[in-house]
């Protein structure tokens, strides 16, 4: 008996050690990204608005790795230029929903009364419409924009961590640590963000980690329809756009851009998913 | 069954009410004033009388609420304004573009149905073996594709490199149905055969099964007679949740494919501005998300005898 439950302790062991190193491994890739996006204007080998008739869509190459879009930009520096846009238009966004949802989650979940139904219903409402309909029509009424489109995808976006911070406040409401520190006289504030907040904050964090993709997939479609970055911008999302009447001729210009995005929402998946595990081992993925 | 049907059909009109508010509040608080951007467009500069004059015509000169009840009392009646664009009736339109989006959707559910219950299951069934890490991979990276690079890369490797399909929507409805609902279930599929996989997985490894097991029965007659029946309420739920970005992902796909449906109306409104158009478009899609909801609670409700002796009695 000793003996399997040694086993069974090992494998454990294993696991999460096995977990940790993957965490480590995907932060250090988010990381990359991030730098990549940060320095971007620094790492770009052409610049990415340069325009060169003379070299318009000529295939991936030695002078051009991703070859050049129809006015001879190089594709490499648009998709580097690219990532600045794309990854810090989804991360605030993905701030934005995750704060004001979170905000407002705790207030419903701590007052409760008509201050919770009434913004719970709201909630209810938003929830009612399928999240990229609503986002369509908010960003056509503002007009295109980096910052309409994170308004519009914000506007859908905050119900689903307003319910989950709401659930999650309940569920810290009544315990006993909360009763002790309310009885030694902690002010309402200071139980909010002392105390419920970074009890909370833990499966808030996961489900934003998790959404990153998503959003990122939804901003940039929201640009590939024109009612996000404009061009001459480099985003992912509108250089797709712009490469898609050349898909016969030149099909590296929806491909570099495309494979940019896929990689970028590829990591940040993996990335909520071994954060999820780590966090919490029995809702792990590879169940 | 009759009373909770009843009582939900109550509950969802201050939904509904709340839909078409809101719906109608966007476009006129947050849209500036669309008839003088219809003439701003006119190139020449027109008087004052006739901007009046214009707005009096559609209505926008009167208060915000009456503006609303108006337009909600026309939405009942399957009045919803003419488009400012062609002048053609909102709702004929849009009940013309309607069967084809429903098509799709309706295709892309099917076909996603088909792959991913199969996958789901025998991912979730051979746990850990090559075949299930494949199937895990494929969907990750389906997962990781956003639908309007899916749809040109299907595009380019089926139409245009092999020639099998046509690029564009074409009179024949059958083939180029085929590389718009394909791009829809790349990523459903891909969604639902990993929550399969898990759903199957957890009722694997719940005590009926290992019941089941120990009394000597099949593996294949557990999976079917017992796991799927208590799996197919997950999926069934989760499908209904799917309708609502499958909704939102018609309007990408049906653009890149030329495909006449709602969503490329949609979008075609959206980008001149066509208020009446955007605003029957986002109130119905969200009604037809709510019904669907709705539709899947009452067959929850009438699958699961849990659920209806909980929810009926009280």
């Amino acid at each position: 008996m000793s003996d399997i439950k040694r086993i069974t302790v090992r494998r454990q062991k294993i696991r999460k050690n096995y977990i940790k190193t993957k965490l480590i491994f995907l932060v250090v890739l988010a990381a990359v990204l991030l730098a990549v996006a940060v320095f971007a204007k620094y790492l770009c080998p052409y610049d990415p608005y340069a325009q060169d008739l003379l070299q318009a869509q000529k295939p991936p190459g030695p002078a051009h790795i991703l070859g050049t879009d129809r006015y001879g930009r190089d594709m490499l520096s648009r998709v580097i230029m690219g990532s600045t846009t794309s990854i810090f238009a989804t991360l605030v966004l993905v701030a934005v929903v995750t704060v004001t949802g979170t905000i407002i989650g705790i207030i419903c979940g701590w007052s409760g009364g008509k201050v919770d139904t009434v913004l719970m219903r709201i909630s209810d409402l938003f929830l009612a419409f399928p999240s990229l309909v609503f986002a369509l029509a908010v960003a056509g009424v503002l007009g295109g924009g980096v910052q309409n489109a994170i308004i519009a995808l914000a506007a859908i976006g905050w119900p689903k961590f307003a319910r989950l911070a709401r659930g999650l406040t309940l569920a810290q409401k009544d315990s006993p640590y909360l009763m002790a520190a309310r009885l030694s006289g902690s002010s309402t504030p200071r139980l909010l963000v002392k105390h419920i907040l970074p009890n909370i904050a833990g499966p808030i964090l996961v489900t934003a980690v998790l959404d990153i993709g998503t959003m990122m997939m939804e901003l940039a479609g929201l640009s590939f329809l024109g009612l996000g970055v404009k061009p001459p911008m480099a985003e992912w999302g509108s250089m797709i756009s712009d490469g898609r009447v050349m898909l016969q001729t030149a099909p590296w210009m929806v491909l570099a851009p495309g494979g940019a995005i896929f990689v970028t929402v590829m990591i940040f998946n993996l990335l909520g998913d071994t954060v999820r595990d780590y966090m919490d081992p029995k809702e792990r993925s590879g169940r | 069954m009759g009373k909770y049907i009843a009582k939900r059909l109550l509950q969802m009109i201050p939904v509904l009410i709340g839909i078409t508010f809101l719906s109608f509040a966007m476009m006129r608080l947050a849209g500036g004033d669309a008839v003088t951007y219809m003439y701003e467009n006119a190139g020449t500069a027109v008087p004052q009388e006739i901007i009046d004059k214009t707005k009096a015509e559609y209505g926008l000169d009167k208060p915000f609420l009456v503006q609303y009840a108006n337009w909600l009392g026309g939405m009942l009646t399957g009045d919803m304004g003419k488009s400012y664009v062609s002048h053609k009736d909102v709702f004929e339109m849009f009940v013309s573009k309607l069967p084809s989006t429903l098509l799709l959707t309706l295709s892309s559910i099917i076909l996603t149905v088909l792959i991913a219950v199969p996958l789901g299951i025998l991912s979730a069934i051979k746990q850990n073996r090559w075949i299930d890490y494949l199937i895990r991979f494929m969907s990750f990276i389906g997962n990781s594709m956003p639908n309007f690079f899916a749809a040109l890369v299907l595009m380019y490797f089926l139409s245009i490199k092999m020639r099998l399909l046509p690029v564009i929507t074409t009179d024949n409805l059958a083939l180029s149905l085929v590389l718009p609902a394909l791009t829809l279930t790349i990523s459903m599929a891909s969604k639902y055969t990993r929550q399969i996989r898990a759903t199957v997985l957890e009722e694997l490894n719940s005590d009926y099964v290992a019941g089941a097991r120990a009394r000597g029965v099949r593996g294949s007659v557990i999976i079917w007679k017992s796991v799927m029946k208590s799996s197919m309420l997950t999926i069934i739920t989760l499908l209904a949740l799917s309708i609502g970005s499958l909704l939102g992902g018609t309007a990408i796909v049906e653009n890149i494919f030329m495909w006449d449906g709602v969503g490329k109306l949609a979008v075609d409104a959206i980008t001149m501005r066509d208020y009446p158009i955007i605003q029957a478009y986002v109130a119905w899609m969200a009604i037809i998300y709510v019904a669907v909801n709705l539709i899947t609670d009452i067959i929850y409700h009438y699958l699961d005898p849990r659920v209806r002796l909980g929810g009926d009695g009280a």
